[in-house]
């Protein structure tokens, strides 16, 4: 995604100038109130609130009152092994997620747009499928796919004697990663998809002249060429990964214990809130928030940089 | 007519607007691609051998079969006799009871379940509506007119694109809950007519699709500057329209976290979270009612989605293109 350039508008007269000024203030303003209302209020309510310390005295006997302590709850999140580690799940996840998924969908984009691909529109139409599966949804039949006393995947892998533990300890961050791969490579997929279909042909055709074979011609000209695709599905997917909510949120009442309340940064925020300390959940918030907005931008200047010749 | 032309003319002759040419140029590639795509060339089967058209076709079907799998289960389960939904085989039917069972699920709990269908649409519908209203202003606000403060708007909107909306849930929850606007059905409309994606891709598409010339002789003819946008910008943009509502519609659809926070009332619950409760109840409900629940749940998406394919695609090339 690189920086847009202003549309040139047209060249206003002097005394337009003034009025052109004041529609378009007219036109911005509704969007810009919800805006205020909805994204900025509360981030800067949440800001607010964790700055205060919930105080109670010992007895409980007067309202908990609220001390202003500014790096308190900061601190504790920091030192929180719980939060921590959920972050460093999530990290994990992400690792090894994103690059897996974007390597599915570029591969599938390739092949749906290779000459030798057949009935093209029926594998577009059942890769996007499952975006219109609402993410909770698309949880809960995975989870009666991956249910440990019916599973029909391991009823058909029984008579081989392979029974999958989709829901142990170990395997089941790699079970949650599987539903979101399930959803979102075909989403991914029609975006390179479109990127590889604006590439000119003639290019494709000279390099067929010159005698490039076919993943030659994949991997020197159509990947490098849809490069500014693969970065916004890797910014967007990157976001995706630190939102991870629905789907171990679902799992959970069926994961036997493998999937604890603070599985994800905010489920752990989520729980922080459900027992009633705001100022914790607040700082939660804002600490993931700006952790999310120096990753993306982070990976946009990196991978802006080597394009910028 | 004429319209039409002038919107060419425009595109041909900013060469600066580098944005909008390659947009324009994907799309001459993009529908000359199409045709060759669509396999009736014969040229194609010269160009490649069978092994590779076989391979392809294998590897394909792979993919096909992973993305169809889980929602032909649900398929079937649902199908099968009322609580025999988890019997072997898994992936075939036992008998036709779809009917039956739906309308089971439909009378039992007093309803309920329509109720959450209705909800959804309501949240969705009027969500995505003004959503939609609102960025479509903002957007060719954005595009069509100078004023100072635009690239600072327009910074602050690109930078909330790239912050997910989930991480305002919380805080929006604890704003919510001092100004006392738990369950009510505005806690989950205000947050969800905000999008700035949905700005973003009308300034493309305004950018691209409502020439300078059209407003300026709108202007000549002596309608004012709002009645250009609302007879004539919003008209000209009306397609893009249409995705950026389809997007807006699915993101609250599927919006789980903010509706299960601030909306505890189950008859004012959308349906992904009155299902949840459903499937996390111990038991207290049939996981059976869950499983023909979901497959009710995804048909008004996958029908929306099928009937209006060519608008998503659309969308989700502007948002690659630059």
């Amino acid at each position: 995604m690189s920086v847009v350039t202003p549309t040139r508008s047209p060249i206003p007269k002097a005394k337009t100038i003034g009025r052109q000024a004041r529609t378009a203030a007219l036109l911005l303003a509704p969007f810009v109130a919800v805006f205020v209302g909805m994204y900025l209020a509360p981030l800067c309510f949440a800001v607010y609130r964790s700055l205060f310390v919930l105080k109670r005295d010992g007895l409980g006997l007067t309202a908990p009152t609220m001390v202003f302590e500014p790096f308190t709850n900061y601190l504790k999140a920091f030192s929180d092994p719980v939060f921590i580690e959920s972050l460093g799940r999530v990290l994990l996840f992400g690792v090894v997620q994103v690059p897996f998924m974007l390597c599915l969908a570029t591969g599938l984009a390739l092949l749906i747009d290779s000459r030798s691909a057949r009935a093209k529109g029926f594998f577009r139409l059942t890769s996007f499928l499952p975006y219109a599966v609402p993410g909770v949804i698309a949880a809960l039949m995975w989870s009666f796919l991956y249910s440990g006393t019916s599973s029909p995947i391991n009823a058909l892998l029984a008579p081989l004697g392979i029974e999958i533990p989709f829901l142990s300890e170990d395997m089941v961050l790699w079970s949650v990663a599987n539903i979101v791969t399930w959803g979102w490579t075909g989403y991914n997929m029609i975006i390179i998809y479109s990127a590889l279909q604006s590439i000119p042909g003639e290019i494709l055709e000279a390099a067929k002249i010159d005698g490039a074979s076919a993943w030659n011609i994949a991997w020197h000209i159509k990947i490098p060429m849809v490069r500014p695709a693969l970065i916004l599905t890797a910014v967007f997917s990157i976001i995706g990964t630190a939102q991870l909510y629905n789907e171990p949120k679902v799992l959970q009442s069926v994961s036997g214990g493998s999937i604890d309340s603070s599985f994800t940064p905010i489920m752990a925020a989520q729980a922080a809130t459900a027992a009633q300390n705001y100022p914790y959940a607040a700082a939660t918030s804002v600490i993931l928030a700006v952790l999310v907005g120096i990753l993306s931008i982070t990976f946009f200047k990196i991978t802006n940089r080597g394009s910028d010749a | 007519m004429s319209t039409q032309l002038a919107a060419d003319d425009t595109l041909a002759s900013t060469d600066t607007e580098t944005r909008g040419a390659a947009v324009s140029a994907g799309r001459t590639r993009a529908g000359r691609n199409f045709g060759r795509g669509s396999g009736s060339n014969p040229r194609n089967n010269r160009e490649t051998s069978l092994t590779s058209r076989l391979v392809v076709t294998i590897v394909l079907g792979c993919f096909a079969v992973y993305f169809l799998v889980p929602i032909w289960w649900l398929l079937v389960a649902a199908s099968k006799p009322m609580g025999e939904q988890f019997s072997s085989p898994g992936f075939w039917f036992n008998g036709m009871h779809l009917g039956s069972n739906v309308a089971e699920l439909l009378s039992s709990r007093d309803g309920i379940f329509m109720r959450w269908i209705l909800n959804s649409i309501f949240y969705a519908g009027v969500g995505a509506i003004v959503a939609t209203l609102l960025a479509s202003m903002a957007g060719y606000a954005l595009a069509k007119y100078s004023f100072r403060g635009r690239e600072v708007v327009f910074g602050v909107v690109l930078a909330a694109v790239l912050i997910p909306k989930i991480l305002f849930t919380l805080p929006l929850y604890l704003m919510f809950s001092e100004v006392g606007l738990i369950n009510n059905p505005l806690a989950v409309i205000l947050p969800s007519i905000v999008s700035p994606f949905g700005v973003y891709l009308s300034r493309v598409f305004a950018a691209q699709s409502v020439p300078d010339e059209v407003i300026e002789a709108a202007r000549i003819d002596g309608l004012g500057e709002v009645g250009i946008y609302f007879r004539i910008g919003l008209r000209m943009m009306m397609p893009a329209l249409v995705t950026i509502f389809l997007f807006n519609f699915v993101e609250i659809w599927n919006n789980y976290l903010l509706p299960a926070m601030v909306i505890n009332d189950s008859s004012l619950q959308p349906v992904t979270v009155g299902l949840v409760s459903w499937f996390a109840s111990n038991g207290k409900v049939p996981m059976a009612l869950v499983v023909i629940g979901a497959l009710v749940s995804i048909i008004p998406l996958l029908l929306l989605f099928l009937f209006l394919q060519r608008f998503w695609k659309a969308g989700l090339t502007a948002g690659a293109l630059k």
